[in-house]
């Protein structure tokens, strides 16, 4: 079992044609199943061709009646990227993962709004993430698929590397993965750590959880405290949060890695995961030994 | 994006948003011609740097007199202004703001960020102006009035009326107010600012709502859309090697510490120089390479580096995935090679063609220390500069 994504997904690729979307498209489609996964591509200019025999169409709604897909994968430049994730909430896909860096945050701030305006069904994840992987069924996004094994571990996280850095931990102590979910670093985007710890709390597949956060905002804290009091069905956590030694309002990297009016530090973070029952470590080389002595 | 203070009232003034006038100076002269033409009893002078707490640090000064404009602006044209925002080295001025007095009768907060938790952008407003506003959150939080904004319909008449009441505005400045309120709303959203703020806005004994300080930064997303606030940018506020920095793509940030990291990714650089901490030490920088780090990339990254006479060492953590180990290894060692690296180096791979990275690190004969971990990766480093 898994969360949000497996292999019977069926993916169109939003900005197919560009460089990181060629590069990432054949990636994608050469990992588990992802030859029968990667169905349709998207771009106005290009329809009626194909990138290395995957069909591209004219319109995401049109990608979707001809191929019966239901989710897409968004690789489409900044400036052009909101408007990628309104069509395909438009032509209501059930889940829209988009890896696109450096969308302006006013246009997510519109993008939000029209989808709750809406009320859309569509599931957002991102933007400026790595994607999500199902091992040994499907990945769409950017993350080394290799590293990753079948199993029963979920993994949730804002950053990139970090996630790699946990799959890999896991990967090397014989503990696969149910699903990974990266969400992105931005401050405004789709599914935060919340809405990825429920789904995976309710997923039959996943036995545990590696759950890490950075500095800003405060989207860890409310998980934890809705793992604490609302969760029916609790399983081991262990949360790592990145950023104990960054300076206030400096921002590091991530458009939403920032510490304002003293909100959002590490230490608060990690002081109400612990108060929550989740297990922390401040060791990032830890998180998956500290997983495995809480099985 | 920051900008300063003069430019952020420029802005807001485009929006309808009072602000006492003012002329923004280089020099003494200019100072004085401003004030001149400015006429009146009395000016504020202002130093115009890229940081708050400005008025604490001696760098906010009021004029009775031309001649006393002179030997303010005298005083404060190039101090090292040191606020609780520069750090200990305070930042030079090198420009002021020369603008006339304004007759106070009380003072209040107004701020606008984009709130993470409910995804719209959020108006802030305070009758404890001119205060830290953070501690007034701190330790009186029922102070704050908050008015989430749904950007279909913008800040509406109602909404900004009750703000205005809220914070103690009398009914005859309630219109003035609206048109600040709403002024604030309408720079931020079509500017794509990340921060707005007027601390103080003061009502003044004539009634009138005028913003007596503002500060904006942007979205640095969005300024593609904007050329006139990226021309705004003023580069003698900005640290040199994060200029570097970004003029090669490259994310960095210094810091206080005398171990420079390395790292593929904005999380997994933090968690890196958290470990730098766990293990005693002090990271020197923050410093992402991003995804598709090149040869040319990592020599620049280490150059930047090494140009901070503090650091005593440097850690390399990569995590390959899409980026292949050996060709991060062989940017490391023509960089080292390039800049005479005479630190401890210690460097850790992981992913994709780890051993042949490692053997191309081995094979270089530089001294080059591998490790297994991070953990591991942070203890030698750590260790090599303690044994220097």
């Amino acid at each position: 079992m898994s969360i949000l994504i497996d292999s019977n997904t069926r993916v169109i690729t939003q900005g197919i044609t560009g460089k990181t979307g060629q590069f990432h498209t054949r990636m994608c489609r050469e990992y588990a199943n992802g030859k029968e996964c990667f169905v349709a591509g998207v771009n106005p200019k290009k329809a009626g061709g194909d990138f290395e025999g995957i069909p591209i169409y004219g319109t995401v709604r049109e990608a979707r009646q001809v191929t019966g897909a239901t989710v897409s994968v968004i690789y489409v430049p900044p400036p052009f990227a909101a408007a990628a994730i309104l069509e395909a909430v438009e032509a209501d896909l059930d889940l829209v993962i988009c890896i696109t860096e450096g969308i302006p945050v006013r246009d997510m701030v519109e993008v939000r709004a029209r989808m709750r305006r809406g009320d859309r069904k569509t599931v957002l994840v991102g933007p400026n993430c790595p994607g999500v992987i199902t091992p040994d069924e499907i990945k769409i996004g950017i993350m080394p698929g290799h590293i990753h094994r079948r199993g029963r571990i979920g993994v949730i996280s804002r950053s990139g590397t970090l996630t790699y850095e946990a799959v890999g931990q896991l990967t090397e102590l014989g503990l696969g993965q149910s699903s990974a979910v990266g969400i992105g670093g931005d401050p405004v985007g789709g599914l935060k750590h919340k809405d990825v710890l429920e789904r995976f709390m309710n997923d039959p597949g996943t036995d545990a959880v590696i759950m890490i956060g950075e500095i800003g905002g405060s989207d860890e804290e409310t998980a934890a405290r809705w793992y604490a009091t609302e969760c029916t069905n609790r399983k081991p956590v262990v949360g790592f949060i990145a950023g104990v030694t960054a300076p206030p309002g400096k921002r590091m990297g991530h458009a939403g890695a920032i510490i304002s009016g003293g909100k959002g530090t590490a230490q608060e973070k990690l002081a109400v995961l612990e108060e929550c029952g989740i297990r922390t470590t401040k060791n990032p080389a830890d998180m998956g030994r500290l997983l495995r002595s809480m099985l | 994006m920051k900008i300063h203070e003069y430019q952020a009232k420029e802005i807001l003034r485009r929006f309808g948003v009072a602000t006492p006038r003012g002329v923004p100076c280089l020099s003494v002269d200019e100072a004085v011609r401003a004030a001149q033409r400015l006429g009146g009893s009395a000016w504020v002078v202002k130093a115009q740097i890229h940081a708050g707490g400005r008025g604490k640090g001696g760098g906010v000064k009021l004029a009775r007199s031309v001649e006393e404009v002179r030997s303010l602006a005298g005083q404060i044209l190039g101090m090292q202004l040191k606020t609780h925002q520069t750090g200990p080295e305070g930042q030079k001025v090198r420009r002021l703001l020369i603008e006339e007095g304004a007759d106070i009768a009380k003072e209040l907060y107004v701020g606008m960020v984009v709130d993470r938790a409910s995804q719209k952008v959020a108006l802030m407003a305070s009758s404890e102006g001119g205060m830290d506003i953070e501690e007034v959150a701190a330790k009186t939080p029922e102070k704050i009035h908050k008015v989430f904004i749904d950007p279909a319909s913008g800040l509406r008449d109602a909404e900004a009326d009750d703000v205005a009441r809220r914070i103690g505005l009398p009914e005859g400045s309630i219109v003035e107010a609206r048109a600040v309120l709403q002024g604030l709303y309408r720079a931020f959203w079509e500017s794509d600012a990340s921060l707005a703020e007027i601390n103080p806005l003061i009502l003044t004994a004539q009634g009138h709502v005028v913003a007596l300080d503002a500060k904006m930064n942007f979205d640095d997303n969005a300024l593609f859309r904007h050329e006139d606030i990226a021309a705004m940018r003023d580069l003698d506020e900005e640290d040199p090697a994060e200029i570097e920095a970004s003029k090669h793509d490259l994310s960095y940030i210094s810091l206080e510490g005398n171990i420079g990291c390395l790292v593929n990714g904005a999380g997994l650089a933090m968690a890196t120089m958290d470990t730098i901490k766990l293990y005693g030490a002090q990271p020197a920088n923050f410093l992402d390479v991003g995804g598709g780090a090149t040869t040319e990339k990592v020599t620049e990254a280490f150059k930047i580096m090494l140009r901070n006479p503090k650091v005593k060492g440097i850690l390399v953590n990569i995590f390959g995935g899409i980026m292949r180990c050996d060709t991060i290894a062989t940017g490391v060692v023509a960089a080292a090679r390039e800049v005479r690296l005479h630190v401890p180096l210690v460097v850790r791979m992981k992913g994709t063609n780890e051993d042949i990275g490692r053997k191309i690190l081995t094979d270089s004969g530089l001294p080059i220390i591998s490790a297994d971990n991070m953990a591991d990766a942070a203890q030698k480093i750590v260790a090599a500069v303690a044994g220097q």
